[in-house]
C-alpha cells in the first residue's frame, strides 16, 4: 500500500504544528521521521491516524484521496498505530485487548475470543513474537506489551504501521528485537513509519529518513549519512556529539557507600549490599536497565528512602538517617530522574523553582519572611547564565520545554557550593541542543573538583560522561569498570554478568581490543 | 504515603507503559486516562484534544496535570464571575416560574404573551431588588442608619464565612480538601464559649483569651486530622467528615452537662457570655456588626502574607502543588499537612468565635449554623485565594442577609437563595459548561481542531505522546 501526505498543515490557533508537510511512504519501506521533541512528528501522525483534521492538505492511499474521521477510518484503510504510551487495558488478557473495539460475537451477543486467539497465535508464530493470547497484559514486560500493540494493528490487516517513539521504553536488548521485527514486517511487504529522535536506531533500520524541524520538512537524508549531519539537520545548527572532556584528575575520595541495602515494602532487597567510592573530580556513572535499584540508591543517599541499612559518608560525615534537608545542607546536589514529578513544581514560577530547596536560606528569607526581590534577582541571573528559554521569570515552570525545565533544575542545584553532585537521567526527554549544554555543565562541575554520580539508562550518555562505570543488576553491583570499556561489556553486565566474566567474554569475542 | 508500591522493581515484571515512577495518585490518574483512551481508540472515534499536541507535550501544563479537585478549587476568575451571573439568571427564572401572578397570566399566554413576560419580569426583578435592599442598601429607609443597616448585616453574616472560608482555602492550597470547617467552628466556639462564660476576667484580657481559646480549639480539631493523615495516611476527606459528626454530637453532649448548662436549667443552652468576653459593636449599638469583622479582615491579610510572602506558605504551596518535588527539595511533607490543617482549624475557630462571641453570645448546638459547609463554597468561589475568599464571603453574606428581607417583602422563599448558591458551585465545578454557554475559548487552546466543538482538556496519549 502506498501512502502519501501532500501539503499537510495543522494549526492550533496561531501555532502551526505542521507546515505543508509532504511525505511518501512506499510499500515495503521503513520511512523514518526524525525530529526533536515538539517538532510536529506526533501531530503529523495524529493527522494521519484520523485523530486530528488537517487544516490543509490531503492524504492519498494508493493514489486515491481519503479523509479519516477517526482512528476507525484509518484502521479500515489499513493504517495501524503503536502509540508511545500503550493503549492497552492492563487487567485484560492479550486476546481481550486485541479484540477490544472489534469484538467477534457468537449467537446471543456472546463474546467469541477463540477466533481472536487463533489469529494472535498465527501472527505470533509468523513473526516469532512469542505472545500468549491468554496472558494478562499488566504481567507482561514492556517489550511484549509493545508486540501486543503491533498484533492489534496486524489483526486489523494494517499495511502501514506507525511506530511512535517505540524504543523510548525499551531496554537495549528489547530494542534490538524490535528492530528485527521491523525488518521482518518490511520483508513481508508492510510499510513502517518510524518516529524517533535516536539517530543510531534511525540509521540502522531506515530506507528513507525525513527530518522535521519546527513543523516543516527540512530535508530527507540517506541512512548512510553521517550521524553529525543528521543531528545538525534535526537541530538546525551544527552540534558536536562528542564532548571534549579532559581526562579526570581524581583527588581525595570523599564519598563512600558501604554495604548499602534498601528494603522494599514487600521485603525484597531492591538495593543489595552496595559498596563504592567516588573521588573528588571524577564522574562515576551508574548504568543499568531501568528499575534495577538505581532510583532507590539515589533516594537512599538523599534521605528519601526508608528501611536503609549500611553506611553513606560524605567527608567523613554519616548521611544515612539524616533528613532530606540535612543532606541538602551537607552540600549534596540532586537532579531527580523525573523532573516534572520530583524536580519541579509545575505550577510554581521559574523563579520559585530556582529556589525550591533554598527558599528558607539567606538571602531569600529573613526569618519567616521571603524576599521577592532576592528571588527575582536570582532568577534573572540564572535564566541568563543557563540560557533558559522562558517568557519571564514568573512563567509557570510546567510551561517550559523539557530541556529548559532541566536547565532550571540544574541551575538550582549548581547555585550552591556542592560537596557531591548526583544526577539521575540528566538528559531524558531533553533535546539534542540542550543535552550538549547540560553535559558540559556536568563536566565543568567535575573539573571544579566535585565528586559526581550520574545515573543513566542510556549507554551513549554513560560512555560519554563516565570516568568509571558501575553497573547495577537487580540491586547488586556487577562491578566497576573504566569509562573506556566497550558497549558489549556493558551490555553483558547490564544483563547480569559480573564484570570480570563480561570482560573475559568480550575479550574472547573481539580479540581483546578494550 | 507509600511511594514504593507502583515502582517497577524487576525489569521482567515491572514497567508498563510508564516505566518512570510517579506518585501513586498520579499514576492512578494516568492509568484512568489511558484506560479511557484505550477503549476509545479501540472503538475508533476519538474527539481531537483541544490542547495542541505540541504545547501539551511541553510538560506539566497546569490544566493538563492538575488533579480535578485542584482545577475546580483554583479555577478561572472569569468562570467564577460568570457562574454567579448564570446562577442569578436561573434563580430569576425559577422565581418567575413559581410566581402566582405569572401562573395566572400564563393561562392566557397565547392571546397576550406580554402579560406573562411582564409578570415574570416583575416577579424576578422585585425579588432581586428586595434581595439587594436587604443586603446592601435600603433606599426606602427613612434614616441613614436604616439605609445602611442591610450592608452591616451582610458584613456580620460574612464574618464567620470569611474566617472559615480562609481555613478551607489555605488547607486546599496545601493540597488538603478540608470538609471539616463545620466541626472546627463548633469546637472553636465551644472552647471560646466556655472561656467566655466560665472565666470572669477584666475587659480586654477576657476577649483576647476567648479569641485565643477559639483558635486553639479549632487548631486542635484540624491539626488532629493533619496528624492522622501524616502518620497513618488516612484520607482527610473521610477524616474531616467524621470529625464533623464527632464535633456536632460532642457539643450536644457538653450542653447536657452542668459545666455548660445554665444554673438550674436542663436546656441545651449555655449561660450568656460575659460582657467582657464578647466582641464590641463596631458601629455603635444600633448595628449588629461587631469587631469580629475587623478580625476577619486581619485574618485575610495574614493568610495572604502567609501564603505569598512567607517560607511557611512556600512550603505549604509546594506540598499542595507537588508533594514529591517538595519532599525532594527537603520540605517535611508530614509537618506541612499537620501545620496546614492546624492553621485551617484556627481560622475556622475564629469563625466560631465570631458566632459565639459576636452574634449569638451563647453557646448552642446550632451555633455554627451551616457556616462550615458554606465556607467550602466560599473558598471554591474565591478560587482558594485569600482576597477571593474574602469577596466570596461577602457575596454569600449578602445572599443570606438579603434572602431574609426578600422572603419578608416579596414572599419569595429564602430557599431560592440556597438554590442560587448551589448552582454557583455546580457551574464552577463544570467550567466547560460555562465556557460553552458564553462561548469562551478553552484554556491553553484558542480553537479546537473540529470547529472549536470540543471543550475537553483531557490530555489524550496522542498529545502527551509528543512529550518524548
Amino acid at each position: 500500500m502506498k501512502l502519501e501526505l501532500i501539503g499537510i498543515t495543522k494549526r492550533f490557533g496561531s501555532l502551526v504544528a505542521n507546515d505543508h508537510i509532504d511525505l511518501v511512504v512506499e510499500p515495503g519501506q521503513v520511512h523514518s521521521l526524525l525530529g526533536e521533541n515538539g517538532a510536529g512528528k506526533s501531530t503529523l501522525m495524529n493527522v494521519l491516524y484520523g485523530l486530528y483534521d488537517p487544516t490543509e492538505g490531503e492524504i492519498l492511499v494508493n493514489d486515491k484521496p481519503v479523509t479519516f474521521k477517526g482512528p476507525g477510518d484509518a484502521m479500515a484503510a489499513g493504517i495501524g498505530m503503536v502509540h508511545q504510551h500503550f493503549m492497552l487495558v492492563p487487567v485484560f488478557t492479550v486476546a481481550e485487548n486485541v479484540a477490544l473495539g472489534n469484538e467477534a460475537t457468537k449467537a446471543g451477543g456472546m463474546l467469541d475470543l477463540q477466533e481472536t486467539r487463533t489469529r494472535i497465535r498465527r501472527i505470533s508464530d509468523q513473526y516469532g513474537f512469542d505472545v500468549d493470547p491468554d496472558a494478562v497484559v499488566e504481567d507482561l514486560p514492556v517489550g511484549v506489551q509493545q508486540r501486543v500493540e503491533i498484533i492489534k494493528a496486524l489483526v486489523r490487516d494494517a499495511e502501514v504501521l506507525i511506530l511512535d517513539e517505540p524504543t523510548a521504553v525499551l531496554t537495549p536488548k528489547e530494542t534490538d528485537e524490535l528492530l528485527g521485527i521491523m525488518a521482518q514486517l518490511k520483508a513481508d511487504g508492510k510499510s513502517i513509519v518510524f518516529i524517533s529522535h535516536k539517530l543510531r536506531e534511525v540509521k540502522a533500520v531506515s530506507d528513507v529518513i525525513t527530518v522535521v524541524r519546527r513543523g516543516k520538512v527540512v530535508g530527507t537524508a540517506d541512512p548512510s549519512a553521517p550521524t553529525t549531519e543528521l543531528a545538525s539537520l534535526m537541530v538546525g545548527r551544527s552540534v558536536s556529539l562528542t564532548l571534549d572532556k579532559k581526562p579526570a584528575t581524581p583527588g581525595e575520595v570523599t564519598f563512600r557507600v558501604q554495604d548499602l541495602t534498601v528494603q522494599a515494602p514487600n521485603g525484597q532487597h531492591v538495593v543489595d549490599g552496595l559498596s563504592f567510592e567516588v573521588a573528588e573530580g571524577e564522574i562515576l556513572a551508574i548504568a543499568g536497565v531501568q528499575g534495577n535499584g538505581q532510583t532507590e540508591l539515589t533516594e537512599a543517599i538523599m534521605g528519601l528512602q526508608d528501611h536503609v541499612t549500611g553506611s553513606i559518608t560524605l567527608n567523613g560525615n554519616q548521611l544515612l538517617g539524616r533528613s532530606v534537608k540535612e543532606v541538602i545542607r551537607a552540600g549534596v546536589g540532586f537532579v531527580p530522574e523525573d523532573r516534572s514529578v520530583e524536580g519541579l513544581v509545575g505550577t510554581f514560577s521559574v523563579a520559585e523553582n530556582l529556589i525550591l530547596n533554598r527558599y528558607d536560606d539567606a538571602p531569600f528569607a529573613r526569618g519567616l519572611s521571603m524576599s521577592q526581590s532576592a528571588m527575582e534577582q536570582n532568577a534573572q541571573a540564572k535564566i541568563a547564565e543557563y540560557d533558559v528559554r522562558t517568557q519571564s521569570a514568573q512563567s509557570a515552570a510546567g510551561t517550559l520545554s523539557g530541556g529548559n525545565q532541566q536547565k532550571v533544575v540544574m541551575a538550582r542545584e549548581f547555585s550552591r557550593p556542592l560537596k557531591l553532585f548526583i544526577a539521575s537521567q540528566p538528559t531524558r526527554g531533553v533535546d539534542v541542543g540542550s543535552i550538549e549544554f547540560l553535559h558540559r555543565r556536568i563536566v565543568a562541575e567535575r573539573d571544579g573538583g566535585t565528586p559526581v554520580i550520574i545515573v543513566s539508562t542510556e549507554l551513549d550518555e554513560v560512555l560519554e560522561l563516565a570516568d568509571r562505570i558501575a553497573v547495577l543488576y537487580r540491586g547488586r553491583l556487577m562491578g566497576i569498570v573504566p569509562g573506556t570499556v566497550s558497549r558489549d561489556v556493558l551490555g553483558l553486565m547490564m544483563a547480569g554478568m559480573p564484570a570480570d566474566e563480561a570482560l573475559a567474554q568480550a575479550h574472547d569475542v573481539q580479540g581483546g581490543d578494550l | 504515603m507509600n511511594r514504593q508500591d507502583d515502582r517497577p522493581v524487576d525489569p521482567a515484571t515491572g514497567g508498563g507503559a510508564h516505566p518512570t515512577r510517579r506518585d501513586a495518585k498520579d499514576a492512578a490518574r494516568q492509568d484512568e486516562i489511558r484506560l479511557e483512551t484505550a477503549a476509545e481508540t479501540a472503538g475508533g472515534e476519538v474527539p481531537p484534544p483541544a490542547v495542541p499536541a505540541t504545547t501539551a507535550g511541553l510538560g506539566v501544563g497546569p490544566g493538563a496535570e492538575a488533579p480535578l479537585m485542584q482545577r475546580i478549587m483554583t479555577g478561572n476568575a472569569l468562570v467564577a464571575f460568570l457562574s454567579v451571573v448564570l446562577s442569578l439568571i436561573l434563580g430569576g427564572l425559577l422565581i418567575a416560574v413559581t410566581d402566582q401572578e405569572v401562573a395566572s397570566a400564563s393561562s392566557y399566554f397565547f392571546s397576550r404573551p406580554q402579560d406573562t413576560i411582564a409578570a415574570a419580569w416583575t416577579a424576578a426583578s422585585s425579588a432581586y431588588i428586595a434581595l439587594f435592599q436587604g443586603s446592601v442598601f435600603n433606599f426606602e429607609g427613612d434614616t441613614f442608619t436604616r439605609m445602611i443597616y442591610p450592608l452591616t448585616q451582610t458584613l456580620t453574616v460574612a464574618t464567620p464565612l470569611i474566617c472559615a472560608g480562609l481555613g478551607v482555602a489555605l488547607a486546599f492550597r496545601a493540597g488538603l480538601f478540608n470538609i471539616g470547617a463545620q466541626g472546627q467552628i463548633l469546637i472553636g466556639a465551644t472552647f471560646a464559649g466556655w472561656v467566655g462564660f466560665t472565666l470572669h476576667l477584666p475587659v480586654g484580657i477576657h476577649l483576647l483569651l476567648v479569641i485565643l481559646a477559639g483558635m486553639v480549639g479549632g487548631a486542635l480539631w484540624g491539626g488532629l486530622v493533619g496528624l492522622l493523615k501524616a502518620r497513618t495516611g488516612a484520607h482527610e476527606v473521610i477524616l474531616t467528615i467524621m470529625f464533623n459528626y464527632i464535633a456536632t454530637n460532642l457539643v450536644l453532649y457538653f450542653l447536657s452537662t452542668p459545666a455548660f448548662q445554665r444554673p438550674g436549667s436542663t436546656n441545651p443552652i449555655s449561660p450568656q457570655l460575659d460582657a467582657t468576653a464578647v466582641y464590641p459593636p463596631l458601629l455603635g449599638a444600633s448595628f449588629r456588626l461587631h469587631w469580629g469583622f475587623v478580625v476577619a479582615v486581619l485574618a485575610t491579610v495574614f493568610v495572604w502574607w502567609l501564603l505569598n510572602r512567607s517560607t511557611v506558605g512556600f512550603e505549604l504551596r509546594a506540598v499542595g502543588a507537588n508533594p514529591s518535588a517538595a519532599r525532594t527539595a527537603g520540605v517535611n511533607v508530614s509537618k506541612g499537612y499537620i501545620l496546614a490543617m492546624a492553621i485551617a482549624g484556627a481560622l475556622a475557630g475564629l469563625a466560631g468565635v465570631a458566632q459565639v462571641s459576636g452574634t449569638e453570645k451563647v453557646l448552642t448546638s446550632g451555633v455554627a449554623a451551616s457556616f462550615g459547609f458554606d465556607a467550602i463554597t466560599v473558598a471554591l468561589l474565591g478560587r482558594s485565594s485569600p482576597w477571593g475568599t474574602f469577596a466570596a464571603g461577602i457575596l454569600f453574606g449578602a445572599f443570606r442577609a438579603g434572602g431574609v428581607a426578600m422572603q419578608a417583602s416579596t414572599g419569595t422563599s429564602i430557599d431560592i437563595v440556597l438554590v442560587v448558591q448551589s448552582l454557583i458551585v455546580l457551574f464552577i465545578a463544570a467550567p466547560p459548561l460555562v465556557r460553552a454557554l458564553f462561548r469562551l475559548p478553552a484554556p491553553g487552546a484558542t480553537r479546537a481542531g473540529k470547529g472549536g466543538s470540543s471543550t475537553s482538556t483531557t490530555p489524550t496519549p496522542a498529545s502527551t505522546g509528543a512529550a518524548a
